[in-house]
């Protein structure tokens, strides 16, 4: 059993300042690009129409019963052969964060959107708004305000998801730790450091989404 | 464009079937050892938050926030890497010697991981049981332990399923973060196939196509427990988190 030496934090801050960047980075892309995507995909879930809904919900319903990781492979693999060049470690980790967390996501807008109750449809309707200014002015912003708790969960969730980039090598906050433990053989203080900082972020999300439903369940 | 010629019969060849078929095994066992264990301690954490007693809840309080917000992977190569160098040394080599310790390290991380959502769940159940039932427990005689025994915490579990289930679909699939520390599970399986065949995608159908066939079997099972359970009138079935 060693003594600690904090030191290694020190010596290697660049590097692993570097490695957090990328985790922002790639937490930046998941969390926006799934929202986006979620929402469509989410709106399509509620469709009518035969060919938006089955393969949204297919999409869905596939994504969410696969690991991370395994979908994190998937584009890894299949993206090379599709466009028969590789696109790097980062952009394939982009693309699989993105579809995984719009599964997700799309599930928060689908049930945001059906807890608004229909009586407020047909109240816009029968004031003469069209089903456009009903969406943009009724629908949505409620539904919006229902989900802001979930979606800030979502995003906390998506955030810890970065880190299992980790198996493709990315160099995100968590493996340039393990590039560091590999060479100084420091692995209390660098894990720790990693927990610390994912820690802090996370609980400071999550208190805030915690907020929010307080704020929420004040409204109503 | 295409140029990847696929070969689907590598999945059930000699040796490759064998090792998938193995690495299916490791993965149930793991899933099922982790979500049983997750789910005690799950409980009794999550009963500890909302305890008469300010200390209980503290420790309850800080262990869901802690576990909750650091990424699993991270837990589990601190538990991996981290925990045994600070562990006085005879214990480690003790440890280092057992026969599958990769296995029962992340039995550990994952346990523990989980049962701190689960512990959330458990609370917010717990916390939607109204109080007059609380009250009409303790005035019949109940003590404080009866009563949770015997009337919150059945009720909770009802209500609880639907959360509870998801939380299970979960970690099934977190049991892949075992591949990192060199678990033979399915994942792992998947990519070893791919080292040796350069096969990748039909390994990684493979893969997805076991992680569908779980979810869609827990989904079952679990849904037959919960009709069988629910309070009429009461729940409806919910969508859950990961």
């Amino acid at each position: 059993m060693g003594s600690f030496d904090w030191r290694v934090i020190q010596n290697n801050l660049p590097f692993l300042m570097q490695g957090l960047l990328t985790t922002f980075q790639l937490a930046l892309v998941g969390i926006s690009g799934g929202f986006l995507l979620g929402i469509l995909v989410g709106m399509a879930r509620l469709s009518s129409i035969k060919v938006i809904y089955y393969p949204a919900t297919a999409f869905v319903n596939v994504t969410r019963s696969l690991p991370l990781i395994l979908v994190i492979f998937w584009f890894y693999f299949l993206v090379p052969v599709l466009l028969g060049r590789s696109i790097g470690d980062f952009s394939s980790a982009c693309v699989a964060f993105v579809a995984f967390e719009a599964a997700y996501f799309a599930e928060i807008v689908r049930a945001g959107i059906q807890s608004v109750s229909t009586g407020q449809m047909q109240a816009a309707y029968s004031t003469g708004f069209d089903y456009r200014l009903t969406m943009r002015y009724i629908i949505v912003p409620q539904a919006l305000r229902n989900m802001q708790p979930s979606l800030l969960t979502q995003s906390v969730i998506a955030f810890q998801d970065t880190s299992l980039a980790y198996v493709i090598g990315l160099n995100e906050f968590l493996h340039s730790a393990s590039i560091v433990d590999a060479r100084e053989m420091r692995s209390v203080e660098l894990y720790t450091l990693v927990g610390v900082v994912y820690f802090l972020i996370c609980f400071e999300m999550s208190m805030l989404a915690k907020r929010l439903e307080a704020k929420k369940g004040h409204g109503q | 464009m295409l140029s990847y010629h696929f070969n689907w019969s590598i999945i059930w060849t000699e040796p490759y079937g064998r090792w998938m078929l193995q690495g299916i095994w490791v993965t149930i066992k793991l899933g099922i050892i982790c979500w049983f264990i997750a789910l005690i301690l799950g409980i009794i954490i999550g009963t500890f938050r909302v305890a008469p007693f300010r200390p209980l809840r503290m420790f309850g309080a800080i262990y869901t926030e802690v576990f909750r917000d650091i990424p699993p992977l991270v837990q589990l190569l601190f538990w991996y890497f981290a925990v045994p160098s600070i562990l006085p040394k005879s214990i480690g080599m003790w440890f280092y010697r057992l026969s599958n310790a990769d296995f029962w390290i992340v039995v550990l991380a994952l346990s523990i991981y989980t049962s701190s959502r689960i512990a959330e769940h458990i609370r917010a159940g717990i916390k939607s049981i109204s109080q007059d039932l609380f009250h009409a427990a303790l005035s019949t005689g109940f003590t404080h332990f009866q009563t949770y025994r015997y009337i919150i915490i059945p009720y909770a579990v009802r209500i609880m399923m639907p959360p509870l289930t998801a939380e299970c679909l979960t970690t099934f699939k977190n049991t892949s973060l075992a591949m990192t520390v060199g678990v033979l599970e399915t994942t792992f399986m998947s990519r070893q196939i791919e080292a040796y065949t350069f096969h990748g995608i039909e390994a990684t159908t493979a893969a997805s196509v076991v992680y569908m066939g779980i979810t869609l079997t827990v989904v079952i099972l679990l849904g037959l427990i919960e009709k069988r359970l629910a309070v009429p009138g009461l729940i409806t079935r919910s969508e859950g988190g990961r």
